[in-house]
């Protein structure tokens, strides 16, 4: 018996994250018939789904039905330049129409269409209208459904403001997991016969960011100190438009729907400088001038999409080289210009305020601009995390027997690069996956045991944050200095040297996250929170890093400046980590998943 | 492929410059404490140029109290963590501008409606309980092919409701809970706006008319407004939501001329489910 009293909670599946993922996964597996913990770090309804502004991509063909998931498999593989695994790509465009059409009936309010259907708007990299929103606030709509529709599911108990730890095992498998509740500071354990890990990305590496604090990768960090193999670690992707000024607003998202509405891109002189660079593999895809991707943004079907919205990674580095180039806006991005369409069509500004409400809002409170009459100041900003968890492309099972992961958490979907809309699609059909086959796992094993001296030896580590002898750093500097080191080092554009300063400076971060302290109060205590999810971020950035150094060429949201070109040996890998068996990170090339013949030809009939 | 911009004029140019590079301390009055108590504690801040409320407060978290407990997420008003009452006013943390607020110190507090856990952090559980009591969506059945239709003008009057970033900002202020303490017979602002959206959706065949006077406690609003004027999402509630679903309340329990119709055709009247 443990030497502590702990407050112990047993369930057939335990479900780490409440955000669209996690909620979708406890859902189905309380459908299933199984008991389901629901944990998050926030209140339920605030995670970072709520951030996801322009839709949800799903080939249904209500506005163009010339749409079908052929074509949105081969967009998201274009997107991901071919690193995807192509069974989740098809798995995702395949699943996405009913998972929407599912939220509807479960009293999601998507904007309609004039013959009342679900209406479909145009982002980056999607050959067709093919996302379903509400204006511009459709991640809120999304976790507000889930949310509303899990409350009255009594299988699923949610234990808020609550964070884990570590994972239990036993042997091979995963038993349970540790954590605390945020509030009093007391921990707690949950046993389970499986774990779901949805548990979002890790912006909070980075200083410039549209993540919250929560993001500071528990997911990743947890499944690889319990074995499980990450994937595609070095794919983080920085959305063009983040808010750029006042400072304190840096890094907020800014949707890529501006952009979809007619919303355009200038740099100081005015010009559209989108139209200078068009990759070749999106050429025969794009705008041959301003006209045409005007006509594409109104609807018009025989139009060919502005560059303005090619892939996310593409956008960000034209953003980057204007910026660079000296010809940026005065606060260091450049414009993004939406009240210009008043020229082009009236009532433009009751328009703009009915589709992009929330940027409206946005811009007004916060940056004291109206979006109606001015343009607005963006720049790229961290905003998600194409690497994760490596999981079997079916059942969402990761490497290790009995841990399941879904979301942003998982890996394989987006590749090298997500296109705008996969998210929430992703969520959707991966969390329904990864809880339809966590409840299978549940049902057919028992519940393995929890080792009480890992649970009292992790408790006791947990406690030695406060008040901690020779303990003289504070825990919020050792964040803010690794996310300024890994801004400056393993940022947008990256080179071998400087990622190996960084490399170097976490061997130093990691003395001084062992010396940080908290005040010694354990109620509701952020310093001391901060502390524990130091060893999340230095991991999880240690694994960023290199990755990033190991794949020498440029590739989807990779740009490497000493490799500026793709490179074919590289383009038949993933990059594996792993935890080696003493203790240190290893680093595994690991060919493609094999691409089925059958893919192969819908991608080649669809180029 | 140019157009032309507007430059500001060099004084309007300077004026900017100089509210950009402006730099300030100012004075921040914290409730500190947790369910047995606690007071006001005073920290200096530096403040540049747009900062909000937010950020001064993480900013006196890292540098002078590194367990200053207060909720927030996307500091970007659309998930509703950081609410407090900034002198005196409920609002989210990081839509307030510190420019917006008049010199002197500044006061933040927690929710007054809700007991509190440790100093700006309070406790809002009672608001996910109420939210499981009402009836949830259940749709009529689907077109022939599994989907339903809908007018955007349909859908536009429960599109507003489902704004609701569950701020709990409406709740707080509403006397009948931050001064009389009714949770245990009136839901709040919040609940009536969730009750309005499914009462209102197209689709809906769930009737929430009992629960809105029986355990919602919908008679005890006196239209106040004050809920409306709070919201940072701008959301009707007094006008769009509360007073039409008091309208159905009215129609089905007080009616002469329905209780008539009633008792003279023995039609049953919605009877409470406790």
């Amino acid at each position: 018996m443990p030497s502590f009293e702990i407050k112990t909670h047993d369930h057939d599946v335990l479900v780490i994250g409440a955000g669209g993922a996690g909620l979708r996964a406890a859902i189905e597996a309380a459908d299933a018939g199984c008991s389901v913990g629901l944990v998050c770090k926030s209140l339920l309804g605030k995670a970072h789904t709520v951030m996801a502004e322009g839709g949800v991509a799903a080939a249904m063909g209500n506005v163009d039905d010339r749409d079908s998931w052929k074509v949105h498999f081969a967009d998201t593989m274009r997107g991901g330049q071919y690193l995807n695994n192509p069974r989740m790509a098809e798995l995702h465009a395949k699943e996405a129409p009913d998972r929407v059409r599912e939220l509807e009936k479960w009293g999601a309010v998507f904007d309609r269409t004039s013959d009342g259907k679900i209406l479909q708007r145009n982002f980056g990299g999607h050959r067709y209208p093919r996302l379903a929103h509400v204006g511009d606030r459709t991640g809120l709509e999304i976790i507000r459904t889930l949310q509303d529709h899990s409350v009255h599911k009594t299988p699923i108990s949610v234990f808020m403001e609550c964070t884990i730890v570590k994972l239990m095992k036993d042997g091979e498998r995963v038993t349970g997991a540790l954590g605390y509740y945020r509030e009093l500071g007391r921990f707690v354990l949950f046993r389970a016969k499986s774990v779901v890990i949805a548990t979002g990305g890790l912006g909070k590496a980075f200083s410039v960011t549209s993540n919250s604090w929560e993001y500071t990768g528990d997911g990743y960090s947890l499944a690889y100190h319990a074995g499980a193999d990450l994937i595609d670690m070095e794919f983080v992707q920085f959305h063009p438009t983040g808010m750029v000024w006042p400072p304190s607003v840096r890094g907020i998202l800014v949707t890529e729907g501006v952009r979809g509405e007619g919303g355009v891109l200038r740099n100081k002189d005015g010009k559209r400088f989108m139209f200078d660079d068009i990759p070749e593999n999106y050429r025969n895809q794009t705008a041959k001038d301003e006209e045409e991707g005007w006509r594409y943004t109104q609807g018009d079907k025989n139009a060919m999409r502005p560059p303005e919205l090619l892939t996310r990674d593409h956008v960000a580095r034209c953003i980057n080289r204007e910026v660079k180039a000296g010809r940026g806006s005065p606060h260091g991005g450049v414009f993004l210009d939406i009240a210009w369409i008043k020229e082009r069509i009236p009532g433009a500004e009751a328009h703009i305020k009915k589709k992009l409400p929330s940027m409206y809002h946005q811009f007004k409170e916060l940056g004291g601009l109206d979006i109606t009459k001015d343009r607005m100041e963006v720049g790229p900003t961290t905003h998600y995390t194409m690497g994760g968890i490596r999981v079997d492309g079916d059942t969402q099972m990761s490497t290790v027997s009995g841990l399941f992961a879904a979301g942003e958490a998982a890996a394989g979907l987006h590749g090298a690069n997500r296109l705008g809309g996969n998210s929430l699609s992703d969520l959707l059909v991966f969390g329904k996956r990864a809880g339809e086959y966590a409840a299978k796992y549940a049902r057919k094993n028992s519940q393995g045991a929890v080792d009480n001296n890992d649970v009292e030896a992790t408790i006791t580590w947990a406690l030695s944050f406060m008040d901690a002898p020779g303990g003289d750093e504070n825990p919020y500097k050792v964040q803010q200095d690794l996310q300024q080191m890994m801004q400056d080092n393993v940022g947008i554009v990256r080179v071998e040297n400087e990622m190996q300063k960084a490399v170097d400076g976490l061997k130093g971060l990691w003395t001084r996250a062992n010396k940080v302290q908290a005040p010694a109060n354990r109620e509701y205590n952020p310093g001391w929170h901060v502390c524990m999810d130091l060893t999340h971020l230095l991991t999880v950035s240690e694994a960023v890093a290199r990755s990033a150094i190991l794949r020498k060429e440029s590739r989807g949201a990779q740009f490497r400046d000493d490799f500026p070109d793709k490179d074919p040996h590289f383009g038949k890998l993933n990059h594996v980590i792993r935890k080696g068996a003493d203790g240190s990170m290893q680093l595994i090339a690991q060919p493609l998943v094999e691409l089925r013949d059958d893919l192969k030809q819908v991608i080649e009939d669809m180029k | 492929m140019t157009t032309t911009l507007t430059t500001p004029s060099d004084a309007a140019a300077a004026e900017i410059a100089r509210k950009e590079a402006h730099i300030e301390t100012r004075s921040f009055k914290i409730w500190r404490g947790n369910a047995q108590g606690g007071g006001f504690k005073t920290f200096p801040a530096t403040i540049t140029h747009g900062m909000v409320v937010l950020d001064a407060v993480h900013q006196i978290q890292a540098t002078q109290a590194g367990d200053l407990a207060c909720r927030w997420n996307c500091k970007a008003g659309k998930c509703g963590s950081c609410s407090a009452e900034i002198n005196g006013k409920p609002r989210l943390m990081c839509m307030t501008r510190m420019e917006t607020l008049p010199a002197g110190e500044i006061t933040i507090q927690p929710l007054k409606a809700f007991k509190p856990i440790r100093d700006l952090v309070t406790d809002v559980s009672w608001n996910y309980e109420v939210k499981k009591k009402i009836a949830p969506f259940a749709p009529k059945a689907p077109e022939a092919d599994g989907t339903w239709r809908m007018q955007q003008y349909e859908v536009e009057r429960v599109q507003e409701f489902r704004k609701c970033i569950e701020c709990f900002l409406c709740q707080n202020v509403c006397h009948v809970l931050r001064d009389h303490g009714k949770h245990d017979s009136f839901a709040g602002p919040r609940f009536f706006i969730h009750a309005a959206q499914l009462e209102m959706h197209p689709l809906d065949t769930n009737n929430r008319e009992a629960w809105l006077k029986y355990q919602g406690g919908i008679g005890f609003c006196n239209i106040t407004k004050c809920c409306t004027e709070v919201c940072p999402e701008h959301i009707h509630i007094t006008d769009n939501a509360i007073i039409p679903l008091k309208e159905r309340v009215a129609d089905q329990y007080y009616d002469p001329v329905v209780k008539l119709w009633r008792w003279v055709f023995k039609h049953k009247q919605v009877e409470p489910k406790v």
